[in-house]
């Protein structure tokens, strides 16, 4: 009796060790998104004196307007960042969806290699065909164009991935072959049947496309050279490099760059870390 | 025998018009699945496929491109020799398996036990706390770096003011240094890398794992408690052994994605590297050999030799684990 009573006292203290560690832990990964948001609201002077601020301050609107002045086309970029991401999630949705659709109901000559191919080139880096991308786009004259980021970007191996996953477990073959029976094209089910049924899987994989190119910075830093068509991560990078550097302007800037991931991972966390660790769990 | 089987199965067909015949032969059923893995194809051809062969057509290749594509000289092995050689790409890969190896180990060390007790000890708030440990991961680099950059100042950075403040309390005085440490010299620069990439990426490896042990079902716990195991053996003994494929799933990205970092070192210290060149890592080295240097032809050696560095270490890891008798 006296043994395990011990043995429970032990066994909790160390679960509130852990705790406290976890808590710690946690602590430690929020801190760099809480200075961030308190600096937005401080002056540069302010963050420059010792011991740093740890509250918010008042100078928001005054680091906005540093932020205005050193990238005056700090809008454009963030539109540039929403239009690139956006197109790039609805194609790769699209193309994704197709292709994944047909690994998962058809049987055709090829396939097996086919989709071999597709997980084969997860295997590349990217950082491998980057130097002679350059080039094909300079080629192509889509240097400083946004085309020359999502079109590569429209229709990626994971999402493939995902779909075939998907659309395998979920819809039912013998529904296809009633539609069929019906007399509608292969197209129109693709489209009118299957598209509609998809929604869960279009969530998951959205918002990780959706992430992934808002947050892209290689790709756009060997593409864009105006700074009216930088993604806001160049943009951003180019505040660092100017003179004595504004840090109040640099943490508000950082703030909207983040601030609707952080939103909409609040809102979705489940989705997110579902679309995040789909590869590696089914994989 | 066969063509002949099929001949006489054919034969009603053909009193029937050609037309129909052929589609008949190729009905939309048959070439509708490769029209719709044809964008796939067609993208990975143009931008994955071409480049790629491209590359090591230039690997070969002594060109600036500023001067045309006329200007390209064969060289055969050379830049291959010149980047073995080269004491800058050497050490730029040093730094790349250092802070690869600096920052996945503690990684490595934190995420499984982390998702361990979060998997046993909490219920309602387990998915608050993951979630909290997986944010770093879906943010922007470029943007977290930069907020890193002014915690890590030296003069009014906020990781030393807090090392002041402790230091300031009897007894810790001895333990935290009394001077600013400058995060960004020689001595501490790839330490305050590999922090980052480690802050990035333990809550996506934790999450990872706790995916894993998901899948373990309960009885094999519950059985080993009623056999009176510690928590501590059903770790080591349950938990361990079971999520071994996502052991050796985690590692490989470990691998594959720590020796291509080349965000964070860029963000904070710029394409030199830094002091010393101490953050420079090998593709950073790539990046500058091709857009600074304007040398696309060592640039492309030093992409595939990177290329071959990691499909080595990658296939090493892998000999490990199927040694280890790892079983899916």
């Amino acid at each position: 009796m006296s043994v395990s009573a011990v043995n429970e006292n032990r066994k909790s203290a160390a679960t509130m060790m852990g705790y406290l560690i976890v808590f710690a832990g946690a602590v430690l990964m929020l801190m760099p998104f809480w200075f961030m948001f308190v600096f937005a609201t401080h002056t540069s002077s302010d963050i420059l004196s010792v011991p740093p601020p740890v509250w918010f301050g008042s100078a928001l609107e005054q680091n906005l307007q540093v932020l205005f002045e050193r990238l005056p086309f700090f809008w454009n970029n963030f539109a540039m960042s929403l239009y690139v991401a956006g197109l790039t999630t609805v194609l790769n949705l699209l193309f994704c969806a197709m292709a994944g659709y047909a690994f998962a109901m058809y049987e055709f000559k090829g396939k097996g290699l086919a989709f071999a191919i597709v997980m084969g080139t997860l295997l590349l880096p990217q950082f491998l065909g980057l130097i002679p991308s350059v080039l094909v786009m300079s080629w192509l004259g889509w240097l400083n164009e946004p085309r020359a980021l999502y079109v590569p970007a429209a229709c990626t191996a994971i999402g493939v991935f995902m779909m075939r996953q998907y659309i395998a477990s979920a819809i039912p073959k013998e529904l296809l072959d009633a539609a069929r029976i019906d007399g509608c094209g292969e197209f129109g089910i693709f489209f009118r049947i299957v598209v509609p049924l998809l929604g869960p899987a279009f969530g998951t994989l959205g918002l990780i496309t959706f992430i992934g190119s808002w947050n892209n910075f290689m790709g756009p830093l060997v593409i864009m050279r105006d700074m009216e068509r930088f993604t806001v991560p160049l943009a951003l990078r180019a505040l660092n490099g100017m003179g004595d550097v504004p840090w109040g302007a640099i943490s508000v800037g950082s703030a909207l760059a983040t601030l609707p991931m952080i939103v909409m991972f609040v809102f979705a966390s489940k989705r997110f870390i579902q679309g995040m660790t789909a590869g590696a769990i089914k994989g | 025998m066969s063509v002949v089987d099929s001949r006489a199965e054919e034969a009603p067909a053909m009193v029937a018009p050609t037309v129909k015949r052929l589609r008949k032969k190729y009905r939309r059923q048959d070439w509708a699945p490769y029209v719709f893995i044809s964008p796939f194809f067609i993208l990975f051809g143009c931008f994955g496929l071409f480049p790629l062969i491209f590359s090591i057509y230039l690997a070969f290749q002594y060109w600036d491109p500023a001067s045309g594509l006329n200007a390209m000289e064969y060289v055969g092995w050379e830049n291959f020799y010149y980047v073995l050689t080269d004491e800058w790409f050497l050490d730029s890969l040093y730094n790349t398996v250092w802070i690869t190896v600096v920052s996945s180990v503690p990684m490595q060390l934190v995420a499984l036990p982390l998702a361990f007790f979060l998997h046993t000890a909490y219920r309602r708030w387990r998915n608050v706390f993951s979630g909290i440990y997986f944010l770093p991961f879906i943010t922007s680099t470029v943007a977290i770096t930069l907020v890193f950059n002014s915690m890590f100042s030296k003069d009014f950075g906020v990781f030393n003011s807090m090392l002041t403040w402790l230091g300031s309390f009897p007894l810790l005085e001895y333990v935290f240094p009394s001077d600013n440490i400058d995060w960004f010299d020689q001595e501490h620069l790839r330490w305050t890398i590999a922090f980052i990439v480690w802050w990035r990426f333990t809550g996506w490896i934790t999450v990872l794992y706790l995916a894993a042990l998901q899948t373990i079902p309960n009885d094999l716990y519950e059985a080993s408690s009623i056999d009176g195991a510690s928590t501590w053996q059903q770790f080591w003994h349950i938990a361990v052994p079971m999520v071994k494929p996502m052991l050796y799933f985690t590692i490989s990205m470990n691998i594959i994605f720590g020796l291509q970092i080349f965000e964070e070192p860029f963000i904070m210290v710029g394409v030199t590297g830094g002091v010393g060149q101490m953050g420079k890592t090998a593709a950073m080295h790539m990046y500058s050999t091709a857009f600074v240097d304007s040398d696309f032809g060592t640039a492309s050696a030093i992409a595939w030799l990177l290329f071959l560095f990691i499909a080595v270490i990658a296939l090493i890891n892998n000999r490990i684990f199927a040694k280890s008798g790892m079983e899916k």
